[in-house]
C-alpha cells in the first residue's frame, strides 16, 4: 500500500522543484519528511495527494498508477491536514469534522450511523468535542488545527498526510495528535506521511526518515541511520549532535548554527 | 476550555430549514398574489387567482366574475412584470452564494467577475448604434453576449495566470471592469441626446416585462438551480480551501469553473432582462447564512426564496407603493446599502458571526 515515484519532474512557473526524483515510501510506517524552506517538502506532498501531476514520470499507490483513482477513491484512501486552514465562512466545528465523512457518503444521502459515530470520536480524540457547535470562524489557530486534524481522522483513510500539521499546537496537544497518529501505524498498519520543520518531533515520532534538499533525497531509510551529524549538516548547514535522550527515550537533535570560518 | 460553547451560542435556525423553506415558498406565492393586486387599479387577490385559474386552465366558469381588463392588467401586464422580478431576485441571490463560496471572499457578488459592466456596455452599445436585428430584443440579446465575452476574457486572464484561483479571479474582474465601464463612459459621452436611453437602462427596470422576460430568466434560474443544488457539497468544500476540497474528493480544478461559468451565465440572463440590480446577490446570501448558516444545502434553497421575494417586493413598492416609479437599481442600493452598513457594524462589533 506504500507509494513508488519514479523519475518525478516537477516546476512550478519560472522554478523547477523536481527534476528525476525517485523515492519509494513504504506502507504501514511512519514517514518524516525533513529539509529546508522551499527545498519542495509541500511539493512533494501535493504530488502524493494528486493535487498536481508531475510534468515527467510515474507515481504509483499500492500498485496501482495514482492518476488511476477516482476522485472520492482517492479520498477514501488518503487524508491530508494542509498547513492553511483559513476559513472565512462560520460552518460549525462538527459540520467541518462531518465533511471528513463526504467522501464515505452518497452526494444526496444522509449520514449513516458509522459516520456520526465516528465524527464524535475524533472530535473527542482532539478535544474539540468541548467546542462542536461553535463557529470555526471563532476559534484560535491551534483549535483550528484540531479540528482539521479531526477532520481528517473522520475521513478514516489508510494513508495519512500531514503538512506540518502540529505546526500552531501547545506541546500537550501536539504529543497527544502524534501519539494518536502513531498508534494508528502501530496498531492498524496505517501509514503516515508527516512534514515536520521541528527536527526532534520528527526524530522522536518518525520510524522512517526522508531528507530532502533543493528537490533532491539526499538521504532516506530509518531514523537512525538517516539522522546523523553529516546529513544535518549536508541538509541544514547546521552542526548537530544526536544522541538518545535519557528523559525521553527518544532520538533527539541538538545543533547550532555552522562557523563558516573554522 | 469547560463548557468553551456557552459564551457564545448560536443562535442558527439550521435545524428548521425544511420549515423555513416552505413558509418562504408560502410567502413568495402570498407576495405575487398580492403584488399582482397592488397598482393603479386595485384588484382583490381572489380575482387575481380567478384571472389566473381560469386563463391557464381555459375554464370560463371562473373568469365570469372578471372583465376582460382585469384579466389583461394581471395577465398581460403584471404577472410578467412580477414573476421576472422574482425570478431575477432568485437567480442574483443564488450567484451571490455560489461566487462568495468560490472566491473564498463574503463580499464577492454576482458581478465580481465584470459580468454586470460587460452587460452594460453590450446594452449601451446597442442603444447607441439604434440595433434592431433582433427587434425589441436587441439590447438585451447585446448585454448577454456583452456579458459573456467579459466572462470568457476574465476567466481566460485569470486562468492563464495559473488554475481558478479567487485572488486572480477577483483581480482580473476588476481589471476588465475598469476597462469596460471607461468604455461605457465614453459611449455615454457620444451618444448625445440617447445618453439618458442608456442610464435608465443601467439603473434597472422591471417595467414592461413580457412573458418571454419570464421564460427566459426562469430557465436560465432552473438550470442554474439543478447545476447548484447538484455540486452544493462540494461548494461547502470549496469554502474551506482548494487544497482542501481536493483532498475530500471534488475535482478542486474542473468544479469551481463550472459553478463559476453556471453563475456568471445566470447573472448575465439576469442583468440582459432587467438592468443592473445591485446589493441583491451581495445581501441576501449574508441574512440568510446568518439565520441557517454556511452549508450551501440549506442556503440555496433559502436565499432563491428570499431574493424572490425582496426583489418582487421592492419592484411592487417602486410600482404601486410610490407615487413615481424610480429604477429598481437605485431603490435596492439605497434600501440595501444602509442595512449592509448595519450587519457589516454588527459583525464588527461581535454580534453574529456571518
Amino acid at each position: 500500500m506504500g507509494f513508488a515515484l519514479c523519475g518525478i519532474g516537477f516546476a512550478h512557473p519560472g522554478k523547477t522543484i523536481f527534476d528525476g526524483l525517485d523515492l519509494e515510501l513504504p506502507a504501514g510506517r511512519f514517514i518524516g519528511i525533513v529539509g529546508p524552506n522551499g527545498c519542495g517538502k509541500t511539493t512533494l506532498l501535493d504530488l502524493i495527494c494528486r493535487h498536481i501531476t508531475p510534468h515527467q514520470g510515474h507515481i504509483h499507490y499500492a500498485g496501482r498508477p495514482l492518476g488511476a483513482y477516482g476522485k472520492r477513491a482517492l479520498a477514501r484512501q488518503i487524508a491530508l491536514v494542509p498547513q492553511d486552514y483559513g476559513i472565512n465562512f462560520p460552518f460549525t466545528v462538527e459540520e467541518v469534522v462531518f465533511m471528513g465523512r463526504y467522501p464515505h457518503t452518497p452526494r444526496f444521502g444522509a449520514p449513516s450511523a458509522e459516520d456520526v459515530d465516528r465524527v464524535a470520536q475524533t472530535m473527542a480524540d482532539c478535544d474539540v468535542l468541548a467546542f462542536k457547535d461553535r463557529p470555526i470562524t471563532s476559534l484560535s489557530g491551534g483549535e483550528r488545527q484540531r479540528v482539521i486534524f479531526a477532520r481528517a481522522l473522520a475521513q478514516d483513510t489508510p494513508v495519512l498526510v500531514l503538512d506540518e500539521a502540529t505546526a500552531n499546537l501547545d506541546v500537550c496537544h501536539t504529543l497527544t495528535l502524534l501519539d494518536r497518529v502513531a498508534g494508528l501505524v502501530q496498531n492498524e498498519r496505517r501509514t503516515v506521511i508527516a512534514v515536520f520543520q521541528d527536527l526532534n518531533l520528527a526524530s522522536a515520532y518518525s520510524q522512517e526518515i526522508v531528507m530532502v534538499k533543493a528537490g533532491r533525497v539526499v538521504a532516506a531509510g530509518p531514523t537512525a541511520q538517516v539522522f546523523t551529524r553529516q546529513n544535518l549538516k549536508r541538509v541544514f548547514d547546521v552542526q548537530a549532535r544526536v544522541a538518545i535522550d535519557d528523559f525521553t527515550g527518544r532520538l533527539q537533535v541538538r545543533y547550532k548554527r555552522s562557523n563558516h570560518n573554522s | 476550555m469547560l463548557n468553551a460553547s456557552s459564551d457564545r451560542p448560536l443562535h442558527r435556525l439550521q435545524n428548521h430549514s425544511l420549515l423555513i423553506a416552505g413558509l418562504l415558498a408560502l410567502a413568495l406565492l402570498a407576495a405575487i398574489s398580492l403584488s399582482a393586486g397592488m397598482g393603479y387599479m386595485k384588484i382583490a387577490w381572489l380575482d387575481v387567482w380567478r384571472a389566473v385559474g381560469g386563463s391557464l386552465t381555459g375554464n370560463a366558469g371562473l373568469i365570469a366574475d372578471v372583465d376582460e381588463l382585469t384579466r389583461v392588467i394581471v395577465m398581460e401586464v403584471r404577472l410578467p412584470r412580477i414573476l421576472t422580478a422574482a425570478a431575477v431576485g432568485g437567480g442574483l441571490a443564488l450567484c451571490g452564494v455560489v461566487f462568495q463560496g468560490i472566491l473564498l471572499n463574503p463580499l464577492a457578488d454576482p458581478y465580481t467577475l465584470g459580468v454586470s459592466a460587460g452587460a452594460a456596455f453590450g446594452a449601451a452599445l446597442a442603444l447607441l448604434l439604434n440595433l434592431t436585428v433582433a427587434g425589441i430584443y436587441s439590447v438585451p440579446v447585446c448585454a448577454f453576449i456583452g456579458a459573456t465575452a467579459t466572462l470568457m476574457l476574465v476567466v481566460y486572464l485569470s486562468s492563464s495566470a495559473g488554475g481558478a484561483n479567487a485572488n486572480n479571479l477577483i483581480l482580473s474582474g476588476i481589471i476588465v471592469a475598469a476597462i469596460l465601464s471607461a468604455g461605457i463612459s465614453f459611449l455615454k459621452f457620444v451618444a448625445d441626446e440617447q445618453v439618458s436611453v442608456i442610464i435608465f437602462w443601467l439603473m434597472g427596470s422591471f417595467a414592461s416585462k413580457t412573458w418571454i422576460d419570464v421564460g427566459l430568466s426562469s430557465t436560465f434560474l432552473l438550470v442554474g438551480l439543478m447545476v447548484f443544488v447538484f455540486y452544493a457539497r462540494d461548494l461547502n468544500l470549496l469554502c474551506l480551501g482548494r487544497r482542501a476540497a481536493a483532498s475530500l474528493g471534488v475535482d478542486a480544478r474542473r468544479v469551481p469553473w463550472i459553478l463559476l461559468v453556471t453563475a456568471s451565465l445566470v447573472a448575465a440572463a439576469c442583468v440582459s432582462v432587467s438592468g443592473i440590480i445591485g446589493f441583491v446577490g451581495l445581501l441576501v446570501p449574508h441574512m440568510m447564512r446568518a439565520l441557517v448558516g454556511p452549508d450551501n444545502r440549506r442556503l440555496l434553497p433559502l436565499s432563491l426564496f428570499s431574493g424572490a421575494i425582496l426583489l418582487l417586493c421592492a419592484d411592487t413598492v417602486t410600482r404601486a407603493v410610490l407615487p413615481h416609479e424610480i429604477p429598481i437599481g437605485v431603490l435596492t442600493a439605497l434600501i440595501g446599502g444602509p442595512f449592509f452598513c448595519y450587519l457589516f457594524r454588527k459583525r464588527q462589533t461581535g454580534g453574529r458571526g456571518f
